[in-house]
């Protein structure tokens, strides 16, 4: 492949059309976001409850606790795509479509939610035990041991679980895209690849990029600002 | 009814199908006011009874009364209700390090549903009463071992407890600022009237500090008492060795035997007035005697002073044993040591 071929391959700004890509990404950052709404709220308390059941030496609580977990690790394994597949009478159900960026959000929940909760289960193991020690002798309940202890205490490692979560859910709107969800990847696929325009796919690409490092500078940022250890 | 009173204690845990007596049959009573010590080595159990008092644990018998209460019976909100009365002081400070000095105070105030004005006047106060003036934004990871663990007895000091319940409060202190902090403890029971109940494993802080002392050993409480009394007339080989660590230790004394050989080597015990009349010269001059001291302490304790001493005595055979019987009538602890 000589030079001037690969610029007119990949670039080719004539096939950029502005327009375009600003609904695209805002797709991206509409199922990003409203899905990690959802991921944060389903993941801490799934992390909470893992990290419970696996304190108690109950044997039902034992049970529960590997239920939980052989559930969120299928979660977790079935290749996204495969999930999406999946999932499309339970979409076409929930939300009475399974196309657009709307119908994206119930699968990349429930794949990215077990993720995230077992990134808050460990973050909460970590909070040094004497700690809540010293709020249980503080007549501290369940729900102020939560709020005041276990999440003040772990709050760095839940924000870069966020950051980590995040990230991996980008690339999964991007495949979410391929199979009509829209956003950066949909344009990418249909637009790029479909049509063979390699810029737009090129271009396409080095938009989520600039989103994933934003999010990465973002996390980074805020894990320093409440790291006071 | 004494303030504290624990009848029959035990708590056993199983492990791996194991029993541990972590706690076996104990008997204390401890009044209002009190700073009550707990010395133990290693898995004697103090940590365990420590906890007992505030329901962190719970007896599996035995009957814990407080105040008139009973306290193994109480549950949930009524267990954490009296928890707030009770302040817990722990080895490694267990502050936490998301919160500033002055929050970390706040933090059982908001427990306790304390007026957000008056929680934080009364932080501000506590933090001056520890003597962290113009620390109260700063966090915890900037400040010396010292300085965290003010901010724990000042928190632990925040819902105005009638008891104090210290775990090794000062095993990760260095020697001095050890010191400083037992007298801040000292001063917060003379001044607030707190009851304070000191585990250590440390006799020279037990003798700092408290009044009565109780041995403990795999679960049980040993020995128990006055804590001059217990340093004088150690009984138990435990608390003997917990005294050795501070006196001269046994081994030394078998080895000067070896080096003085010409006269008697001889081991004197002083307790309070003693240690500061002029006895020793007394002796000298009244019978025909030399005497040599070869090594010897005092240590100050809170009402009185305990000292030994270790001499050899140099003269014939039977004015020896007159001034040593002179010394026995002035309330002098005498020991002989024999030659190897
Ligand atoms: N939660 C528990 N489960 C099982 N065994 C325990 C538990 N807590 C304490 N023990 C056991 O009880 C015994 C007493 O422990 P404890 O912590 O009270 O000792 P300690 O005197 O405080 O020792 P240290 O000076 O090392 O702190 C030990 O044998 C310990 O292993
Ligand atoms: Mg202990």
């Amino acid at each position: 492949m000589h030079k001037g071929n690969f610029k007119e391959m990949y670039l080719n700004t004539e096939q950029l059309d502005l327009g375009k890509f600003k609904v695209a990404t805002s797709e991206t950052l509409y199922m990003t976001v409203v899905s990690m709404l959802f991921v944060i709220i389903i993941g801490l308390i799934l992390g909470l409850l893992l990290y419970n059941l696996g304190k108690s030496k109950r044997i039902g609580a034992k049970i529960f606790y590997n239920l939980l977990s052989i559930i969120s690790n299928i979660c977790r394994s079935v290749p996204f795509i495969i999930l999406i597949i999946l999932l499309i009478p339970f979409t076409k159900a929930l939300m009475g479509t399974f196309l657009g960026a709307k119908a994206a959000i119930p699968s990349l929940v429930i794949s990215a939610a077990p993720f995230y909760g077992r990134l808050v289960e460990m973050a909460f193991r970590e909070v040094d035990h004497g700690v809540l020690e010293a709020a249980n002798s503080m007549g501290a309940n369940k729900w102020e041991l939560v709020t005041k202890v276990l999440i003040p205490e772990s709050l760095p490692a839940l924000i870069s679980g966020v950051t980590v979560t995040v990230i991996t859910m980008i690339g999964f709107t991007a495949m979410a895209g391929a199979i009509g969800a829209g956003g950066l990847g949909g344009l990418a696929y249909q637009e790029g690849f479909m049509r063979n325009r390699p810029t737009i796919t090129l271009f396409a690409t080095i938009c989520v990029l600039v989103i994933v490092f934003m999010v990465q500078w973002l996390g980074d940022w805020a894990v320093k600002k409440t790291d006071k250890r | 009814m004494a303030f504290i009173e624990l009848k029959q204690v035990s708590k056993q845990f199983i492990q791996k199908n194991q029993r541990i007596d972590a706690v076996n049959q104990v008997d204390l009573t401890i009044q209002k006011g009190e700073i009550f010590g707990i010395v133990g080595y290693s898995g004697a159990g103090k940590s365990t009874l420590i906890r007992l008092f505030n329901g962190l644990e719970k007896p599996t018998a035995g009957k814990i009364t407080i105040n008139g209460e009973e306290i193994q019976q109480l549950k949930g909100k009524e267990l954490r209700k009296f928890r707030k009365k009770v302040g817990m002081i722990f080895q490694h400070f267990n502050l936490l390090w998301s919160r500033t000095v002055e929050e970390n105070i706040l933090l059982p105030l908001e427990l306790a549903g304390v007026a957000k004005e008056e929680r934080e006047e009364r932080a501000k106060e506590l933090i001056q009463l520890v003597g962290l003036s113009g620390k109260n934004n700063t966090y915890p990871a900037q400040l010396s071992g010292g300085q965290k663990q003010r901010v724990g007895i000042a928190r632990a000091l925040a819902n105005q407890p009638e008891i104090l319940l210290v775990d090794e409060g000062t095993s990760a202190l260095d020697p001095q600022t050890t010191d400083e902090v037992l007298e801040l403890l000292a001063e917060v029971n003379q001044r607030l009237g707190v009851t304070i109940i000191f585990i250590t494993h440390e006799m020279h802080v037990i003798r700092k500090i408290c009044q009565k002392v109780a041995v403990m050993e795999s679960g049980k409480v040993v020995e128990f008492g006055e804590v001059t009394e217990v340093f004088e007339h150690p009984k138990q080989a435990v608390t003997k060795r917990f005294v050795q660590q501070e006196t001269i230790p046994e081994a030394n004394l078998a080895d000067f035997s070896d080096q003085y050989t010409e006269g008697k080597l001889v081991k004197l015990t002083f307790r309070g007035d003693q240690a500061r009349q002029p006895i020793l010269s007394q002796v000298i001059r009244k019978f025909q005697i030399d005497m040599s001291v070869i090594q010897g302490q005092i240590q100050a304790m809170r009402e009185t002073s305990f000292g030994t001493l270790i001499v050899e005595i140099i003269g014939e055979e039977k004015e020896m044993d007159r001034a040593l019987l002179f010394l026995v009538e002035q309330g002098i602890g005498v020991e002989v040591v024999d030659h190897a």
